[in-house]
């Protein structure tokens, strides 16, 4: 029984990584309707990021501490939010007007861009960079079971921005005007919505989300290389499609299940090499039943 | 705006293909015997994952080409070292070692540190008729793949045993839980070697699981691991994975020695893993604080050469590769890729910085491996293992 609960418990903290991440797929998603592959890349981008700005900030707050921790948060969430509104700026508001399949590929290219700029050398380089340890560390033993404080810290993030993001989404006047555009774009317009600026500020968002997911990966996982967001990033796009795209409290489901669904097929020693096969084929499963998401509506395709 | 964007993307451009012509590019690609040097290639991981065994197998290699050159150079002529980096990466070793041969026209080939990565050069080698030396793959499958591929390490099924051994003798363990990189050569046979010799010295596996190198969360399975509870958890990995490994390992209590093989040996193991990398063990090719004249040396003209930086194993390995590879061309008095083989094949007593190599019948050097344990920050000397 031990052994169901620490998996439940490892589950559930990789899960919520997948979630926030999932969170900026899906929102992009929701208001778009093409999926930023680049959102994995922004993710490295943020945790390289947090990379520099520790040692700067190490000098008002000493590490480990929450306050200092944050402090990077903020600083790089406000570093990629800047980078993902570029992106969508430079690549793919040319294209708003284009196939949707062709801002697809662009997506495509611009992550692969990143991906292998960040590789040169000159630039981050290919090898693993310890990533500093920016959260006070305590590990709980509670009846035989381990928690790490980091595993407690993600899920309570995850669960704070969903509804910070749910607020900005149904109560504010952006967010109204975000699900405008969602709805329909031209009438949007028509209505005097900013059509650019409600993207704009979408993508800063989403890749705000994308930096802080990505630092708390490599709280986790304390090695950060240039390709770190690929594995992650292509989980949370799974988790987003299995919550049902575009709806957040499903993306924020779907990363869940996926976590969990990961960690118990991994822990099974006979399989633990076809962990993600068992995982995704369980997904497969899943959406053949559900084809709209746990969550989704099936939505009728006006011809 | 738009315009903007299109000026961005043709200075991106613009800087790649800059990029490209700064390769270093020697004209001519005749043979390497024929000019004034003699071309030796080598493949590296010179970034990417395993950076560090690339870039110290690197510099022991150069520091070896440098020392040869200082000495007045091979059969007349200086020696000239054309070095590639692999990224770390998959199909990269193929893509440059092709390059190496086919353009620059090398007339031998010296690496890779990772077996998975030896392996795929080694079929290309074979078929141009290239002697290559790997430095330390340490899987079987890499000399076994023809008759001109050697390397100047030991290899998995005696350093498997040496590990078993250990854990019987040395961590007094009964129970031993494996954890293998299921997408490494290295990893695999080291596993399948420690489980053969752990067997035979009457242990018993526990658990045996799986991840896939570059994954980062290892919780699921460590706790199966722990369920198992084993007194030690033999990890044949490489350092990025190992250290990752370690710390979540720590996190979830299981508090028992973890140990593994020469893939360990990295300073950025402890530098990503910290406190909880300490009092693990792992078997490596030489230890730089055991003192022979030879060792002594060698470190005292690396550290010369590089900044006062301590040489580790797979530096060590490298410079023996390259040294091997002059002395092969001496004695065959050519550089043509048949007669340096047959010399290569028949080195005996041929004395290294990592001890004495003879190569036997399946090209692999039989030589001793040292066990060290992490301590305080640092590798400690444990033991020497004869074969």
């Amino acid at each position: 029984m031990d052994w169901f609960f620490q998996q439940l418990i490892n589950g559930l903290a990789l899960g919520s990584i997948y979630a926030l991440i999932a969170l900026g797929y899906t929102m992009v998603y929701g208001v778009l309707r093409f999926i930023n592959f680049a959102h994995s890349d922004v993710l490295m981008l943020g945790a390289f990021a947090a990379y520099f700005i520790a040692p700067a900030a190490a000098h008002l707050f000493p590490p480990p501490s929450y306050l200092g921790a944050l402090f990077v948060m903020v600083l790089a969430a406000g570093i990629c939010a800047v980078i993902g509104i570029l992106i969508e700026l430079l690549a793919y508001r040319p294209l708003r007007d284009r196939p949707k399949l062709t801002v697809l590929i662009t997506a495509i290219g611009v992550s692969l861009f990143i991906e292998f700029t960040c590789q040169h050398h000159a630039v981050f380089g290919a090898s693993t960079k310890p990533f500093p340890n920016l959260l006070p560390q305590h590990d709980f033993r509670l009846a035989g079971l381990a928690v790490n404080s980091t595993d407690l810290v993600v899920p309570l993030m995850t669960v704070v921005l969903l509804a910070a993001l749910w607020f900005i989404v149904q109560k504010t006047k952006i967010g109204t005007a975000m699900r405008a555009v969602s709805f329909n774009h031209q009438a949007a317009a028509l209505m005097g919505v900013s059509i650019n600026r409600v993207i704009s500020f979408t993508f800063g968002l989403g890749s705000a989300l994308a930096a802080i997911a990505g630092i708390l990966y490599a709280l986790k996982a304390p090695g950060i290389e240039p390709l770190m967001g690929v594995q992650p990033g292509l989980r949370a796009f799974i988790a987003a499609v299995l919550g049902g795209i575009g709806n957040l409290p499903g993306a924020a489901l779907g990363g869940l299940v996926l976590g969990l669904l990961e960690t118990f097929a991994g822990g099974m020693p006979a399989i633990s090499n076809y962990r993600d096969g068992i995982a995704f084929a369980i997904l497969i499963l899943i959406l053949l039943f559900k084809p709209a998401g746990l969550l989704g509506k099936t939505q009728v395709e006006k011809v | 705006m738009k315009r903007l964007s299109y000026l961005l993307a043709g200075g991106a451009c613009a800087l790649l293909l800059l990029n490209g012509c700064n390769k270093p590019s020697d004209g001519g690609g005749g043979s390497g015997g024929s000019g004034g040097t003699i071309k030796v290639g080598e493949f590296a991981s010179l970034t990417g994952k395993e950076a560090t065994f690339g870039a110290s197998s690197h510099e022991g290699t150069q520091l070896a080409i440098e020392e040869i050159n200082a000495g007045g150079g091979l059969l007349g002529k200086k020696l000239e070292l054309l070095t590639e980096d692999d990224l770390s990466k998959a199909g990269e070793p193929a893509t440059v070692v092709n390059k190496l041969i086919s353009r620059d026209g090398v007339v031998a080939i010296l690496g890779e540190v990772a077996s998975s990565r030896s392996l795929e050069a080694a079929p290309i080698c074979q078929q141009n008729k290239i002697p290559m030396i790997s430095p330390s793959s340490t899987n079987p499958k890499v000399t076994e793949t023809g008759d001109y591929i050697f390397r100047v390490c030991f290899i998995d099924p005696f350093q498997g045993t040496v590990m078993a051994n250990f854990a019987t003798k040395t961590l007094k363990a009964k129970k031993v839980a494996v954890f293998t990189d299921v997408k490494s050569d290295y990893s695999k046979g080291l596993a399948k070697y420690f489980k053969e010799g752990f067997a035979k010295a009457g242990g018993q596996i526990t658990a045996e699981l799986d991840f896939n190198g570059g994954d980062k969360d290892f919780k699921a399975q460590l706790t199966a691991i722990k369920g198992s509870s084993p007194d030690a958890v033999f990890v044949p990995a490489y350092y990025t994975d190992v250290a990752l490994i370690c710390i979540q390992a720590k996190q979830l209590g299981l508090n028992v020695p973890l140990f593994g093989g020469d893939g360990w040996e990295s300073d950025q193991l402890v530098k990503i893993g910290g406190d909880a990398v300490e009092g693990n063990y792992f078997s490596t090719h030489y230890a730089p604080d055991v003192a022979t004249d030879k060792v002594k040396s060698f470190v005292a003209a690396y550290q010369k050469r590089f900044q006062g930086k301590t040489p580790d194993a797979m530096a060590a390995l490298g410079y023996d590769s390259a040294m091997l590879l002059a002395d092969a061309m001496k004695r065959a008095g050519s550089t043509d890729g048949g007669k340096v083989r047959d010399a290569l094949a028949a080195t005996k007593d041929f004395d290294a910085v990592t001890g004495k190599i003879t190569i036997d019948q399946k090209r692999d050097a039989t030589k001793s491996a040292v066990i060290l344990q992490v301590q305080g920050g640092k590798f400690k000397y444990l033991e020497t293992v004869n074969p």
